[in-house]
């Protein structure tokens, strides 16, 4: 499997380059959120509001109103926690084509607490109006542009720096509302988005070497959350399903997957993982990964719960599993 | 009728007390409402559109729509109440609208310059209606929402920004009142502003001393807003918000680099001074008696000006 490193740098500077209304509108993370270059590059088109978030959110608003294409690029945690109120009525109500790239999502920073973006998805999802994404590698990173561009409102993009594995072809971007199936069969499924797909991507074919045969749904499109093959999928669930979420267990995947299975009558066990209702704090994001059970051997021990039954595998066979880049299995017509 | 931006002082002072007559006849039949608001505003709406702001004719019907749905991709029938102050184009001005609980005094004075039907109100705050109490950008005259204080001076900066990089030769007015200088963003707000020499921003504040829970004296001082905009590098003119000629006067500055303020000084028991015996209790009329009742229907009765 390749890793990309800073992906975001070049591909934002050339896919803006024909895009004269795109702007950046930045809050003193400019380097941290990889838009350093892109400001040398498009020094007209780039807007440093500093540390001012609710001003900041009112800005974007503001130059989405006449006809701009504003990408704010700061942490997570700095665009749906502290200017909240600010994004809700002076973004959302109005539905501006905000472009809202929100980076650190869940335990992928040492920062800490205070940047630590586990509840996001939740409050986004419940936000009228509001496009909600996540990248899980850096061919989504590179094409969650054209998926943002195209909607017609505001997007929350869960956004990916610095070194990010190459886990899906370039020729597959990313699409707005569909999933992408990993791996088939039939006995359990397991749904993940971002990071833990990766850890997925381990754990099932591990767990298929051992018997158990799951289908793995990565899930790049948190809100609208209507994609017939994640209903298809959950209906053929035999023993059930996991969701496995760098968020908290509250309001992300698990429970829009728990709405699904609700609304549709799928009378199967749910398994949520992910941050139980808790904050983290500031450590490796490996480290927080297996002390929060957001890993490869947290699915396992998962899916073992769910079947009812162990299946041996160690911390030592997931290790040893090679992860390819792989082509969705999904069929040409469900896509 | 006045014509907008080349109205007489006098024509605009009349303008002022038939805004304050219209809300107290409004705020009598509906058994109380935001009186002092318009008792404080009144001169300040009648200069905005009378005198300072540059509008193209009302693109709105004189009655308004019923509330057509929130904005969404899913709604287009959404309407902006905005286009009640005219259209969007390079040479003309924008309106931002930012206290909404200061709605009714900008529908009375939307009817005053015939931008709206008088009957309009008789919709105010009714079930269904845009005409809405405190109201969003689909209510007459209202391009933003800003109901939660302090959103609208920011949104007019991204206005601003956006228009200077078009080219556009229109400026960004805003109304506000001094109780939202109380809220950070507003500062967050005004060092943006001076920071990207929006000098197309001008602000036109209603500085009663008043807000909801009282006298901002009491409640929580700002201090001198006109020190604190002039530390912050903002252009800071305090006039007489009573005096239609020194309310309109600043509009005719040529820009210097700087984001205007006009900080209007105001009673807000100007013109009903009964009003003044419930101080500092102004934010919202509410009668406690028959008695009290009676008394504010005399001083009604007493206003003067057409019926």
């Amino acid at each position: 499997m390749e890793r990309v490193q800073r992906p975001h740098v070049e591909n934002f500077i050339r896919w803006a380059a024909d895009k004269p209304k795109v702007v950046v509108v930045s809050a003193d993370l400019t380097n941290s959120c990889e838009v350093g270059k892109w400001r040398d590059t498009y020094p007209d088109r780039f807007f440093s509001l500093g540390m001012a978030e609710q001003n900041l959110m009112g800005f974007a608003a503001g130059l989405a109103r006449e006809g701009f294409e504003p990408f704010v690029h700061t942490f997570a945690v700095f665009i749906y926690r502290r200017p909240y109120d600010q994004l809700a009525m002076s973004i959302a109500y109005p539905n501006l084509p905000v472009r809202l790239m929100a980076f650190l999502p869940g335990i992928t920073t040492p920062g800490g607490v205070t940047h630590q973006a586990i509840e996001d998805v939740a409050i986004m999802r419940a936000t009228p109006n509001m496009t909600v994404l996540e990248t899980g590698d850096a061919t989504e990173v590179e094409s969650v542009l054209d998926v943002a561009h195209r909607v017609d409102g505001p997007v929350y993009v869960r956004f990916l720096r610095g070194v990010v594995p190459r886990l899906f072809p370039q020729s597959e971007p990313m699409a707005l509302g569909r999933a992408r199936v990993l791996h088939e069969g039939d006995d359990v499924v397991v749904l993940t988005a971002g990071i833990t797909t990766e850890e997925a991507m381990r754990a099932v074919p591990a767990l298929a070497d051992a018997g158990v045969h799951a289908t793995h749904l990565h899930v790049s499109t948190h809100k609208p959350f209507d994609d017939p093959t994640v209903l298809a999928a959950l209906r053929r669930a035999r023993h059930g399903v996991v969701t496995l979420e760098n968020h908290t267990i509250v309001g992300g995947l698990g429970s829009a997957v728990a709405e699904v299975m609700a609304e549709n009558a799928i009378g199967k066990p749910l398994l949520r993982l992910g941050l139980r209702d808790t904050y983290a704090h500031g450590a490796s994001q490996a480290y927080l990964m297996r002390a929060y059970g957001l890993d490869a051997l947290a699915l396992v021990r998962g899916v073992e719960q769910l079947i009812g039954r162990s299946t041996g595998l160690t911390e030592d066979d997931l290790a040893q599993v090679r992860i390819e880049s792989v082509h969705s299995l999904a069929k040409a017509e469900a896509l | 009728m006045p014509t907008p931006a080349t109205a007489a002082t006098a024509d605009l002072a009349a303008v002022a007390h038939r805004i304050r007559r219209r809300v107290f006849d409004h705020v009598m039949r509906n058994g109380g409402g935001y009186l002092s608001q318009a008792c404080s505003s009144a001169e300040i709406f009648a200069a905005l559109y009378g005198r300072i702001l540059h509008l193209g004719p009302s693109q709105a019907p004189m009655r308004p729509v019923p509330f057509p749905g929130a904005p969404s991709a899913a709604n287009p029938d959404y309407v902006s109440g905005g286009a009640y102050n005219g259209p969007h184009a390079p040479e003309y001005d924008r309106f931002i609208f930012s206290p909404a609980h200061y709605a009714l005094v900008l529908y009375t004075a939307l009817i005053e310059f015939g931008r709206l039907a008088e009957d309009a109100l008789e919709q105010f705050n009714r079930d269904g209606s845009t005409v809405e109490m405190i109201g969003a950008e689909h209510s007459p005259g209202v391009e933003t929402t800003t109901g939660s204080l302090a959103q609208a001076i920011s949104q007019a900066g991204g206005i601003a920004l956006g228009r200077r990089l078009k080219g556009e030769s229109g400026r960004v007015w805003v109304m506000m009142s001094d109780g939202e200088f109380q809220e950070g963003q507003v500062w967050e707000a005004v060092q943006a502003l001076v920071h990207y020499r929006l000098d197309n921003v001008a602000v036109i504040a209603d500085v009663n001393g008043q807000q909801c829970d009282g006298a901002m004296d009491d409640v929580m001082s700002v201090g001198s807003l006109a020190a604190k905009l002039q530390a912050f590098g903002a252009r800071v003119v305090e006039v007489d918000g009573h005096d239609i000629e020194a309310l309109a006067a600043p509009a005719e500055l040529a820009p210097d680099g700087r984001p205007l303020f006009v900080l209007a000084r105001t009673d807000p028991a100007r013109g009903v001074p009964l009003m003044n015996e419930r101080a500092p209790n102004l934010h919202y009329l509410r009668f406690a008696s028959n008695e009290e009742r009676a008394r504010y229907q005399a001083a009604f009765d007493a206003f003067g000006g057409e019926a």
